[in-house]
């Protein structure tokens, strides 16, 4: 029987238990990508860090941005503003379960009283080019969390598979503190001298996007944006190898792959603007996908990525 | 005679794929270990959501000892030859036998298979079976390349002796080594622990929580359901489907009830059951005197302290929030409902239904026409019926049908009962799209038939029009389950309507739409003069000739020469329409012969007038069947073919037709004579039979022939000296044969 573990009492409580959790398990914690981007899969530590065959760990908190889900802070559960926590193992361990299960018990959950239960969901991102097979995983009845084992990622196979948890931290958080309302959740800790909740902090900024993303955001400057960023990326990887001023061989992966993050969260915005029909939505996810996959055999011709000039 | 017990531990297995995969290691084992010449006596697979595993009694300890002998070439064989037998055979050359053969001395090969224990051919399967398992989807993990449905953990492999000694049958699959351990629940269970035998691992697992079979865990599901709902005077809704997936989410079921807010009572039955099922795998617990689903029951998959509640409190809360959800839809859906669903109509403007054929708006007001022209037929007034075709897929656009895909239709009645519409219509937007299925029956009242005839017309001459017909196994649009929609909608109906007009029309249409926008003027124009033409006299090729000749000559006319535009579509429009009439007929052949109608006696009626009344069409088959089992018509089909073989040959060999001037002052004999007067009366009973499609009369005056044409050919040489006599008996033997063909095509009768 595990030593009866404390309830957390903050949102902010449960995201520092899970740093320390991770980083005693030999993770590298990292910080967020400082880029916006729709999930923590995005992060170039998950997504050119599952390619090649070099060793990886590390988890990290990521902010992400979904702007079709902005609900003007009004709705319990739905955000257009986020945070996923995300971790990533590469190769995956054979006991990524259990250490799975062991962080939910460092957040409080006590397994002897709630039913967690691994419920076939496959992961698939067509914007990525990635899929991969592994559960959602519910906590009585609610999902928590969703398991993935990467199979491949911008076109290419995994190879070693990395092991990919990602957390709705907000989600997650409500059903440990008991709170219906995200806004009513204690963002630091309640007893404090200055108690701030999710709302105190949040709130407005829902606001504020929500009114911009669905109503404002001037879509032919978007649109215009998301050509540049697409060029650019282009033009990046059009470059040689070989840096003619150091001499040295320069791939670069990844400034490439920012301007694919820049194009997928305009792609996102536009898509939130209502400006994208069903058509051409297949053709812009396309477009992006083309981009990851570049920067995907980019990245495999980086020392990171595996490259070796023997 | 050992028993084997193989198991397979491994990450949660997706539910829908357990059963499936113990069926496929129970056949793949048994079927490797019989090929090796390794009987059983009994096998039984079982599933948990972490393991598969395969049960089997009295296995033989070791296969049997296999003598082959192979014969070689003769003594004196070149030596090539020798060698090649002695590579081909296996064996040395002092392992050769001379024998004496007709040809000579000649080598014989005996070749002797040892038997090998059942440990080693078990181990071979065994790897053989998990490396090439079928799953749906399978995966690689860690550094590995082994590909399983989710990472394998550990095999269990024993051979239990008589004794009830264990032996590990021991392999090695890319670093998983087999055993005899395994382990119990994850949370409830006490870590690894070895198994000796089936019985014993059955017992152990139970000790640690886990139900092995799935059976039983369904059984015990339902049972603890069926008792607590019980209790409190409500029952479960069944559920087969959810039940297996449930019993495949746990290996320790423990069966929780919960109520359902009463703020959610009120939605639709059925949407609090979509809304529990898909997003919960809850089951609905009813009310049987209201008729309302009032509670919900959970399965977890352990017990805990205090009983579940924590787990069943948890579980409320998400459904809450589900059913917040639902309900919030439903308010906003009902509140557009009553305002008249237009926003909703309004909406499928944007919403494409396929690329080259439009958007969902267009393809509703191509319905609603079409229904305004199909309604006369089943005596519908055709203003409710064009105004249910308008509504009926206007939910497409309501929230509770985005959420919900499989709530379409239903919702759909809902909310024109909100409008406050016509009960016709608000149960057209839900039955017009029946019958989905061979098992679906086909829509109860007449508006609905009226919408559902029209949809699957439009859906059908749309995809013809575009050449987007099913080919082998690809039926991307459904368009034969359409077809068989039309066929069985007409058929329970014993609907009576010529489908050439509106299917003619109907293509017409969607060509206009497709060449609307390079057609030059007057185009499209006199296409659709065409269209009304076709409504008012009802045949394509006299409608659209009309046309174009109105329009040649004319000053500004549009081009009508070849290769114009209204050449072209006013040839294909016959073409395509020819091919999809058979593509109805070859779906009516499919339907019919399931109703145990003979391919043969169809395929006699297909070409007969009317062939696109298929209720006409079904009639006269199921005459022509019943009246060719009769003795009668059996003998009839004979002489007609006698008359049919006699009359063709003549007219190859004379070249020319014979059809006419049959006349009775040059019959010779009685039979002859008998004939000609049999002849006529049966030509005067069926005629009249014909025009009031009184098949069974027509035939069983045909049957009336049998005797006559018997005796004329008993009595009669039809290829008489006489020229004259010869040629009034070919006329003669013509008019059986058009009197005959008048019925059915009876040359396509078999046999």
């Amino acid at each position: 029987m595990a030593e009866q573990i404390s309830k957390p009492r903050s949102f902010q409580e449960i995201i520092l238990r899970l740093q320390n959790y991770w980083a005693g398990k030999g993770c590298a914690v990292m910080q967020p990508y400082d880029m916006e981007v729709g999930a923590g899969t995005f992060h170039p530590a998950t997504t050119l860090r599952s390619l090649g065959t070099k060793s990886w760990a590390a988890a990290y908190v990521q902010p992400s941005r979904r702007p079709t889900d902005g609900r003007y802070g009004e709705n319990p559960n739905r955000l257009q503003h986020y945070y996923q926590y995300q971790v990533l193992i590469k190769p995956s361990p054979p006991d990524l379960q259990d250490l799975y299960l062991g962080s939910l018990e460092a957040i409080g959950i006590d397994m002897d009283m709630h039913d967690i239960r691994f419920v076939e969901d496959d992961w698939e991102s067509p914007t990525l080019g990635a899929w991969g097979l592994g559960w959602e995983v519910w906590c009585d009845g609610m999902e928590v969390s969703q398991f993935t084992y990467f199979q491949q990622v911008g076109g290419h196979d995994c190879h070693p598979v990395s092991g990919e948890l990602t957390y709705g931290l907000e989600r997650l958080a409500m059903y440990v503190l008991g709170i219906d309302h995200v806004m009513d959740m204690p963002y630091n800790d309640p007893q404090t001298e200055i108690p701030l909740s999710y709302g105190d902090i949040f709130r407005q900024t829902e606001e504020e996007y929500s009114r911009w993303n669905f109503d404002v955001a001037n879509t032919d400057v978007l649109l215009k944006h998301f050509e540049e960023a697409e060029e650019e990326c282009e033009s990046i990887l059009d470059h040689p190898y070989v840096d003619p001023k150091t001499g040295k061989r320069i791939v670069m992966a990844h400034p490439a792959y920012d301007q694919c993050i820049k194009a997928s969260h305009l792609f996102n915005l536009l898509d939130a603007r209502g400006v994208i029909s069903v058509t051409e939505r297949q053709a812009y996810i396309g477009r992006v996908r083309a981009l990851a996959k570049k920067c995907a055999d980019a990245f495999v011709q980086t020392e990171a990525g595996g490259y070796s000039e023997e | 005679m050992p028993d084997l017990l193989i198991e397979l531990f491994s990450e949660e297995i997706p539910a829908r794929m357990q059963a499936r995969a113990a069926e496929d290691l129970k056949k793949r084992v048994t079927d490797g270990l019989v090929e090796a010449g390794l009987t059983y006596a009994g096998a039984a697979a079982f599933s948990t959501p972490r393991r598969l595993t395969l049960a089997l009694e009295g296995l033989l300890d070791k296969s049997p000892t296999v003598r082959e002998e192979r014969k070689g070439p003769r003594v004196d064989a070149p030596e090539k030859a020798i060698e090649g037998f002695l590579r081909g055979a296996g064996v040395s050359r002092d392992q050769l036998e001379e024998r004496d053969d007709k040809k000579g001395k000649v080598f014989f090969a005996v070749i002797e298979r040892p038997g090998r224990p059942a440990s080693e051919i078990v181990a071979e399967v065994l790897e053989n079976t998990i490396r090439n398992f079928p799953w749906p989807k399978s995966m690689r993990w860690g550094a590995g390349s082994l590909r399983w449905v989710r990472p394998l953990h550990s095999i269990l492999c024993i051979l239990t002796n008589d004794a009830g000694e264990a032996e590990v049958v021991p392999m090695d699959i890319d670093g998983i080594k087999s055993g005899n351990m395994t382990e119990g629940h994850r949370f409830m269970g006490a870590g690894r622990f070895p198994v000796s035998g089936f019985d014993d691992y059955v017992a152990k697992l139970k000790r640690d929580r886990v139900i092995l079979d799935p059976a039983e865990r369904a059984d015990h599901i339902w049972q603890d359901a069926t008792n607590q709902a019980f209790a409190c005077g409500l029952e479960v809704v069944e559920d087969r489907g959810l039940l297996t997936e449930v019993a495949g989410l746990v290996e320790w079921p423990v069966v929780l009830m919960g109520e359902i807010g009463a703020e959610f009572l009120d939605l639709p039955p059925e949407v609090l059951q979509t809304s529990m099922k898909e997003h919960q795998k809850f089951f609905s617990v009813k009310n049987p005197k209201t008729g309302r689903i009032e509670r919900f029951i959970t399965v977890a998959n352990r017990e805990t302290a205090d009983h579940g509640a924590t787990i069943l409190a948890g579980n409320q809360k998400v459904l809450s929030a589900r059913l917040s959800d639902a309900k919030f839809f439903w308010e906003n859906d009902l509140r557009v409902a009553k305002s008249g669903m237009h926003q909703w109509t309004d909406q499928l403007t944007n919403v494409t239904f396929h690329n080259k054929l439009g958007t969902q708006a267009a393809r509703i007001d191509r319905i609603a026409a079409l229904s305004r022209e199909i309604a006369p037929v089943l005596g519908v007034e055709p203003d409710l019926a064009e105004q249910a075709a308008k509504v009926a897929k206007a939910d497409l656009s309501s929230e509770m049908v985005y959420e919900f895909p499989e709530l379409q239709g239903l919702m759909g009645r809902y909310y024109a009962e909100a409008a406050g519409l016509p009960a016709e219509v608000a149960a057209a937007c839900e039955e017009h799209y029946s019958p989905l299925g061979p098992s679906d029956d086909v829509p109860a009242g007449d508006v609905s038939k009226v919408v559902a005839l029209a949809d699957k017309l439009d859906t059908l001459t749309g995809f013809w029009a575009i050449d987007e017909k099913p080919t082998g196994s690809k039926d991307p649009f459904a368009l034969r389950r359409a077809a068989l929609g039309v066929i069985r909608i007409v058929l329970a109906g014993d609907i009576r309507v010529h489908l050439d007009r509106f299917i003619d029309s109907q293509l017409l249409k969607h060509k206009i739409n497709l060449n609307h926008l390079g057609a030059s003027e007057g185009e499209i124009e006199a296409l659709e003069e065409t269209l009304d033409e076709i409504a008012e006299h009802g045949v394509f090729g006299a409608a659209f000739h009309a046309v174009i000749e109105r329009l040649e000559g004319k000053d500004g006319a549009p081009d009508t020469g070849d290769g114009s535009l209204l050449r072209t579509v006013g040839d294909a429009v016959p073409d395509l329409s020819t091919d999809l009439l058979a593509f109805l007929h070859d779906r009516l052949k499919v339907h019919l012969r399931d109703e145990g109608v003979r391919h043969d006696v169809i395929d006699a009626c297909l070409g007969m007038p009317g062939g696109d009344d298929l209720t006409l069409l079904v009639k006269r088959a199921h005459a022509l069947g019943g009246f060719l089992k009769t003795d009668d018509g059996e003998n009839l089909l004979q002489g007609f073919k006698r008359a049919n073989n006699i009359l063709t040959q003549a007219e190859e060999k004379d070249g020319v037709e014979y059809s006419f001037g049959a006349d009775v002052k040059f019959a010779e004999t009685d039979e002859e004579k008998a004939l000609f007067a049999a002849l006529d009366r049966a030509q005067a009973d069926i005629t009249p039979a014909m025009q009031s499609e009184d098949f069974e009369a027509a035939m069983s005056a045909m049957a009336a022939l049998r005797a006559p044409i018997d005796a004329f050919f008993e009595a009669v040489q039809v290829n008489s000296d006489n020229d004259v006599v010869r040629r009034n008996r070919l006329n003669l033997l013509a008019r059986i044969r058009q009197i005959c063909l008048g019925v059915a095509d009876l040359t396509r009768i078999e046999g």
